[in-house]
């Protein structure tokens, strides 16, 4: 458990350290806004519209498929560390499983979801 | 317990001012080898041969005004650099640096933290790496921001699933997750010094690795969220002062990061004959850190259809193949 | 009081702020980072039981990737936090914030105290030092639970394919959204947004 509480320990260091630098940046560094300044870019032109643009759909199924192939790979750690114990019996098992899968992402596949134009 | 908290404390501090330093100085590397690649010569004035080059920038930056530009969603903005920095930094929890050593009569190990998931709390901590660009974006009222995060995001997790699987091969040969470990199975056992390293076993998956990790960092040729000639800054645009610096350390943390795990899953980690052993990390950490940055000066920059279509239709299926394949060596070969 | 406690009791406590601060926004992407801040909170709690892979699995697939699909959801809809999508919401008596929650609490009690719960196996629980490891999830879930896992695969099969069918639809009709009049002056940017 101490391993834990070491990681703990990094992790509060590593927030400090970020907190520490905005703080010290912000005892040195100039203040000064008007609104000019505060314009939001836009090649240097006044913006026009919202900043909200519609985004590809695409985005939103890539996410979709990202899920699930992602849980498909965090089965595969545990599977990998205990290979050596279980052998031919767990391959046979990984490899009915990854073609389910596989079977999911040629369909995608074939289907276009993975075409991005 | 004290003590112990103690001297985490004190390896803690060691490790995180190395890897600042590093960072710094990899945007001078950078900028020094990108120049000489082009027949130019890169920073020169600040200090010999421009050596003090990121100490300057740091101060410029520190001292440029922070410009909070109007219609941000405040709390986000603020919180997007904070969230792209830590789970960067967080990576070097679990790499082993080195061998332990003997300090006032305690024996240190070498790694800040051995955990037994060590993999999958890499793998945890750059599935987390998203959220700094996606905030950064969504807080950010302009519209390169959100263009930029939401490509980098789609980006990120398109080959998060690569990278994550990469390692498999390792871990099937290795069968265990901590990283002290998969040191300790890389140690040479005659004259050829680099015959246990991962990868002699797994070429591919190195490659592989290697691909998913550029990619992940959002390096060049994959450095599509940042294409300064399409969308100014990606996810950056609207930040300044001190807050784009911390997106610009996350990136090299991030990058250090990487290859720092994967000198220590693929090359060997701190084993090598006659040099110390952290020499030895450090060298294989550099020439991770030089490839990143000879690839940026050699390849142009994918088209955002062709990045997406590469990392689904070809890095996952080899991916697969990688795993399967390793699993039948191994079965085969009787272990 | 020990270290141990006290980082359960406050990763406890983290856990179920974050939980009640989600449920209590009006924005939704500071919903989503609440219940990061939860699932967090309880990754810690997991690990402090001894269930390392469950820890890790809540950060890698709850935190790194369907929290992910909710954000993108939420940049593709544009739901920030406008105050007209909060008035359009009728407003909870106080009557309903407490019944509800009572009512939550004294059903989870009945049911806690109804079921008859399973022996527990010897030897998995307890005394193991392994007890939650990758190694002994594994172990169990390629030998004991060999089917469950098998469905698992089939079950993410019919996601996929759900997946794809969604995208088909909107792709036979693409730029439905496009034309609101709220959003007149902004162009469609397909191509270059990917």
């Amino acid at each position: 458990m101490t391993e834990y509480l070491a990681v703990l320990i990094f992790i509060v260091a590593g927030i400090g350290i970020v907190l520490f630098t905005f703080f010290f940046s912000k005892l040195i560094r100039p203040h000064n806004p008007y609104a000019e300044k505060d314009l939001n870019y836009e090649c240097a032109e006044d913006p026009q519209g919202s900043s909200w643009v519609q985004f590809n759909n695409r985005f939103y199924i890539f996410g979709l498929i990202f899920v699930i192939f992602d849980v498909e790979a965090i089965f595969l750690f545990p599977w990998a560390v205990a290979f050596g114990q279980l052998g031919l019996y767990a391959l046979v098992e990984m490899v009915i499983f990854i073609l389910i899968l596989m079977f999911g992402l040629f369909y995608a596949w074939k289907k276009g979801a993975l075409k991005w134009v | 317990m004290l003590e112990m908290i103690l001297i985490t404390a004190v390896k803690v501090f060691m490790v995180l001012s190395a890897v600042l330093t590093a960072c710094a100085y990899s945007t001078y590397l950078e900028r020094k080898v990108v120049a000489h690649m082009q027949h130019r010569v890169g920073p020169l004035y600040a200090g010999p041969y421009g050596l003090l080059q990121p100490l300057a920038d740091a101060v410029k930056l520190a001292f440029k005004e922070d410009l909070v530009p109007d219609n941000v969603e405040r709390v986000t903005y603020a919180l997007a650099p904070v969230a792209s920095f830590v789970p960067a930094i967080l990576i070097f929890a679990v790499v082993p640096f080195s061998n332990g050593f003997t300090w006032f009569g305690y024996d240190i190990p070498g790694v800040i933290s051995d955990l037994n998931i060590g993999v999958l709390y890499i793998f945890a901590m750059t599935s987390l790496g998203v959220y700094g660009i996606v905030l950064a974006g969504w807080s950010s009222p302009s519209k390169y921001s959100m263009m930029g995060a939401i490509r980098s995001s789609a980006q990120m997790i398109s080959y998060e699933i690569s990278y994550g699987l990469s390692i498999i091969g390792i871990l099937i040969i290795g069968n265990t997750l901590s990283l002290t470990e998969i040191v300790a199975q890389q140690a040479a056992e005659s004259w050829v010094f680099f015959g246990n390293w991962y990868i002699v076993k797994q070429p591919l998956g190195f490659l592989l690795y290697i691909t998913c990790a550029i990619a992940e960092t959002n390096r060049a040729p994959f450095d599509l969220p940042e294409a300064e000639s399409e969308l100014v800054g990606g996810y950056h645009t609207e930040y300044s002062s001190m807050r784009f610096s911390m997106f610009f350390i996350a990136e090299y943390a991030y990058m250090l990061g990487v290859a720092a795990v994967g000198a220590t899953l693929f090359l060997g980690g701190w084993n090598g004959p006659f040099l110390p052993p952290v020499i030895w990390f450090l060298i294989k950490v550099f020439l991770f850190m030089f490839l990143y940055i000879w690839l940026r000066a050699t390849f142009p920059r994918f088209r955002y259809d062709q990045l997406m279509q590469f990392g689904w239709k070809v890095l996952f299926p080899l991916a697969i193949a990688n795993t399967m394949g390793t699993a039948v060596w191994v079965v085969l070969s009787g272990q | 009081m020990t270290l141990d406690y006290a980082i359960f009791l406050i990763s406890a406590a983290v856990a179920v702020f974050g939980a009640t601060m989600m449920i209590m926004q009006r924005n939704p992407v500071a919903s989503v980072l609440y219940l990061i801040l939860s699932l967090v909170a309880q990754a810690v709690v997991y690990v402090q039981l001894g269930a390392l892979f469950l820890g890790a699995i809540l950060i890698v697939v709850y935190a790194g990737a369907i929290l992910v699909l909710f954000l993108f959801v939420i940049m593709l809809l544009n739901l920030r936090s406008n105050p007209e999508l909060s008035a359009s919401l009728p407003p909870l008596g106080w009557f309903t914030k407490v019944a509800v929650p009572v009512l939550m609490v004294v059903e989870l009690y009945f049911v806690v105290d109804r079921v008859i719960w399973p022996p527990v196996p010897t030897g998995i629980v307890g005394k193991n030092p392994d007890f939650g490891s990758v190694e002994t999830v594994a172990t169990m879930m390629f030998t004991d639970y060999m089917y469950p896992l098998q469905l698992t695969g089939v079950l993410l099969l019919v996601a996929v394919v759900g997946a794809v069918v969604i995208a088909r639809r909107e792709s036979a009709e693409p730029r439905k959204t496009t034309a609101s009049p709220d959003n007149r002056n902004e162009q469609p940017i397909d191509t270059v947004a990917g």
